[in-house]
């Protein structure tokens, strides 16, 4: 049971960020509340890779039979992660500007379009 | 900022480069890799912004960005090599010279020169990094001036 | 080098370095830049095509990255661990559709967009996010499907709000890039679920493996909900009227493909990862969202004042159309093949005639914006004296789009019509409406901007943009004169690849 301990918390992690997503105005708490639900899922998958006892997944380090946790699901997070700076990047860029235009963060305030 | 925060960042932002660069070229070998080491050296950009203010780095914009094409390039450039094979394949690898040493079995302390064109492409994402997170902070910390048409 | 083999690969890398060097030419000359694009979108466009002709004639290629051979896809111990590029005749059609979109739009933009206001951005843009396509079509394995589906998201996010000195653009720009990071994760964290199961990325594996377990429930509720939020299916559509409202008209067309893109990758989920474990309850899923989608955005569209919001809910509504056809066949396929692959046609052939006369509205509604200055249509009137070819365009895309003979988008909506009616007429009843809705809304619109007295002189419409525009119009009027022939040499085969062609598919990466 306590092996699931890392599974739960990244779910805490992911509802937490929807809720900051749905419920905050703050269009800053906004991208929090998506960087939030990133890191839950970051999480994931690093925990998905580990295996009991085993050590870093470098081969010069490695004493020949030692079993490793898995290197795949670290390059995808790696990779998510780097993805996840460029949207975030992007995102504060676009808070910039609107706060620029309409010198506000309020969500509610700050709508000239409703899809 | 203060002139003790402008003296500490002139020593530091070599030693925060030369870090970055170690990570970089250890990517192969050690934790770390172009992506790491190209955001440790962006902190180098992001310490000069605190203690300078961006209106002085204004002029590292241009650079910065020219560096990430050019990293961006390189490393299309470095998987278009392999194609006489397979796009990405590791052309120098195992090939000997400067980058294609046989990595030996066991545990050991590494060696630079192996992985082929793997520490190459750790460079051009270095940059890439390095010239593109650098590039974003100026922008942030000058945004909200003129118009930027 | 054997260009055959290489040309799914090419045509993902070559716009990707066409992207990356198009701003270091513009930093010499523009005229470099736009020779630069012109040769990588002649390049690009010439793969894509050699891909599709081999794919259509030889039969499914793949292709694996850093191998000893492109074929070579299983690593030592026969575990298919390398990124894999998987080209079938459903992701060559849509290839194939972003290279008309990408090409109509790089020629449109030559003079629609002006160099001070950030053309060279704009076209690095358009160039990423037709790498992003092509390689979100032709990837083999679920997390490359994320890092382009990621791409994808970050230049069409960049396309809608560059333009920062309005307020409207990064306002739907900072909208839809929330919806797409969150549809991105949602589709990160199923892959995760996915690998944590099975220990695998590559679609035919996991498509193999797959075994209808609660956490594959899971991760396919989840991929549907990330997919549909980056298509634009109603309950999570509320990007895409701004989106296309905001953005130049030249990205609008872009990001129409986009969405078909989605669109590709959940059909491929839903068919061909888990196509073993097919139920006829998210077939319903689908059609329910799909009859949703049609109609709430053709009445979204009635009481639009704003010609781009107004064609862009028209927009919004033809993916109604696709995921009615497509989630028909899936629902009825296993028990009535002949009906369902019907349907099946009628949502892939759609995809086309959709890019197409939605393209060509918004690039008539772009030349319009150009040449009057505003796209309100309280303030619009009597175009139709200056802009005669303009005029021409939009009343034929909007005919085309509602469905009406001759044109491409009847011969399509017909194909799911009928279709549909097996599975429920009320389903076809509210399809056709949707249709009426969209005709008279387009009627109004049409009435509104061009007929009527002359309000005041409009600025001639440049002829690169009409030529743009004359080519998606001929291909609204060719497809709807010839629909068999399109039917039987490009659709069939897609969508004989979801259904019949997914152990050929598997067979392709899995070699037995």
């Amino acid at each position: 049971m306590i092996g699931n301990a890392p599974f739960v918390v990244c779910m805490v992690l992911v509802l937490l960020g929807l809720w900051a997503l749905l419920f905050r105005r703050n269009l800053i708490k906004v991208v929090i509340g998506i960087k939030i639900i990133e890191n839950g899922v970051n999480l994931y998958l690093v925990a998905t890779g580990y295996v009991r006892g085993g050590i870093v997944p470098i081969y010069t380090y490695a004493p020949p039979d030692a079993a490793m946790v898995l290197p795949t699901p670290q390059a995808l997070t790696l990779t998510s992660i780097v993805i996840g700076l460029a949207t975030t990047a992007l995102m504060l860029a676009f808070v910039v500007v609107i706060h620029r235009h309409k010198k506000t963060l309020d969500g509610r305030k700050v709508t000239e379009l409703s899809g | 900022m203060s002139v003790v925060v402008r003296t500490i960042a002139r020593i530091l932002v070599p030693v925060i480069l030369a870090f970055g660069g170690y990570v970089i070229l250890h990517g192969h070998l050690t934790p770390g890799g172009g992506f790491q080491g190209g955001a440790v050296a962006a902190s180098a950009v992001a310490l000069l912004l605190v203690a300078f203010g961006a209106p002085s780095l204004k002029k590292l914009k241009s650079p910065l960005s020219v560096l990430e094409d050019l990293g961006g390039i390189a490393f299309v450039v470095l998987a278009f090599l392999g194609i006489g094979t397979t796009f990405f394949f590791n052309l120098l690898a195992g090939s000997g010279g400067l980058f294609g040493a046989a990595s030996p079995i066991g545990p050991n302390a590494g060696f630079l020169n192996t992985g082929g064109t793997v520490p190459l492409m750790n460079w051009a994402v270095g940059f890439k990094v390095l010239g593109g997170l650098g590039a974003v902070m100026v922008l942030f910390g000058l945004f909200g001036g003129d118009d930027d048409r | 080098m054997n260009l055959t083999a290489h040309a799914p690969i090419l045509a993902v890398a070559v716009p990707l370095l066409g992207a990356f060097a198009l701003p270091l030419w513009a930093k010499l000359h523009t005229s470099l830049r736009d020779l630069w694009l012109v040769l990588v979108a002649g390049v690009t466009g010439a793969l894509t095509v050699l891909v599709a002709v081999q794919v259509y004639t030889v039969g499914i290629q793949v292709y694996t990255l850093g191998a000893a051979w492109p074929l070579d896809t299983l690593a030592p111990g026969g575990f298919p661990i390398r990124i894999i590029l998987t080209v079938d005749a459903l992701s060559a059609f849509l290839g194939l559709i972003t290279v008309l979109v990408a090409v109509v739009g790089f020629s449109y933009a030559w003079r629609y967009l002006n160099e001070d206001e950030g053309k060279t951005l704009a076209l690095t843009l358009g160039t990423l996010l037709w790498a992003g396509m092509l390689g979100m079509a032709f990837t083999g394995d679920l997390f490359n499907l994320f890092v382009f589906f990621e791409v994808t998201s970050i230049a069409a996010c960049g396309l809608v709000g560059y333009r920062t000195w309005a307020s409207r653009g990064p306002e739907a720009a900072f909208k839809t890039m929330v919806m797409y990071t969150v549809g991105g994760l949602f589709v990160l964290l199923a892959i995760a679920l996915l690998y944590g199961e099975y220990g695998a990325l590559n679609l035919a594996y996991l498509a193999r493996q797959i075994s209808g377990s609660v956490v594959d429930r899971i991760a396919l509720g989840l991929l549907l909900g990330g997919l549909l939020m980056k298509a634009g299916a109603v309950p999570l559509h509320m990007w895409a009227p701004d989106a296309y409202g905001e953005a130049p008209a030249q990205a609008v067309i872009l990001l129409v493909a986009n969405t078909q893109i989605s669109l590709y990758a959940l059909f491929r989920v839903l068919f061909t990862l888990y196509g073993g474990v097919a139920d006829p309850a998210i077939g319903w899923l689908v059609v329910s969202l799909g009859t949703l989608t049609l109609l709430v955005a053709a009445l979204m569209a009635v009481v639009q004042m704003d010609l781009g919001r107004l064609v862009a809910f028209g927009a919004v509504s033809q993916i109604g159309y696709m995921l009615l056809g497509v989630g028909v066949g899936l629902t009825v396929i296993a028990a009535r093949p002949a009906y369902g692959l019907v349907a099946i046609q009628g949502g892939i052939f759609h995809m086309l005639n959709d890019a197409v006369a939605i393209g060509l509205l918004f690039l008539a509604v772009g030349a319009v914006e150009k040449a009057a200055g505003n796209r309100n249509l309280a303030n619009l009137g009597g175009l139709g004296h200056d802009l005669t070819w303009t005029t021409g365009f939009f009343l034929l895309g909007s005919l085309a789009l509602a469905g009406i003979p001759p044109l491409n988008g009847f011969a399509s909506k017909l194909m799911i019509y009928q279709s549909s009616f097996l599975l429920s007429p009320i389903l076809s009843a509210l399809a056709i409406l949707a249709s009426i809705l969209l005709l008279a809304v387009f009627v109004k619109a049409f009435q509104g901007a061009f007929l009527g007295p002359r309000l005041r002189k409009a600025e001639p419409v440049p002829v690169s943009m009409l030529v743009a525009m004359g080519v998606l119009a001929l291909g609204v009027l060719a497809l709807g004169l010839f629909p068999e022939l399109v039917v039987r040499h490009l659709v069939a085969p897609a969508a004989d690849a979801l259904w019949k062609g997914r152990d050929l598919y598997l067979q392709a990466v899995l070699g037995r």
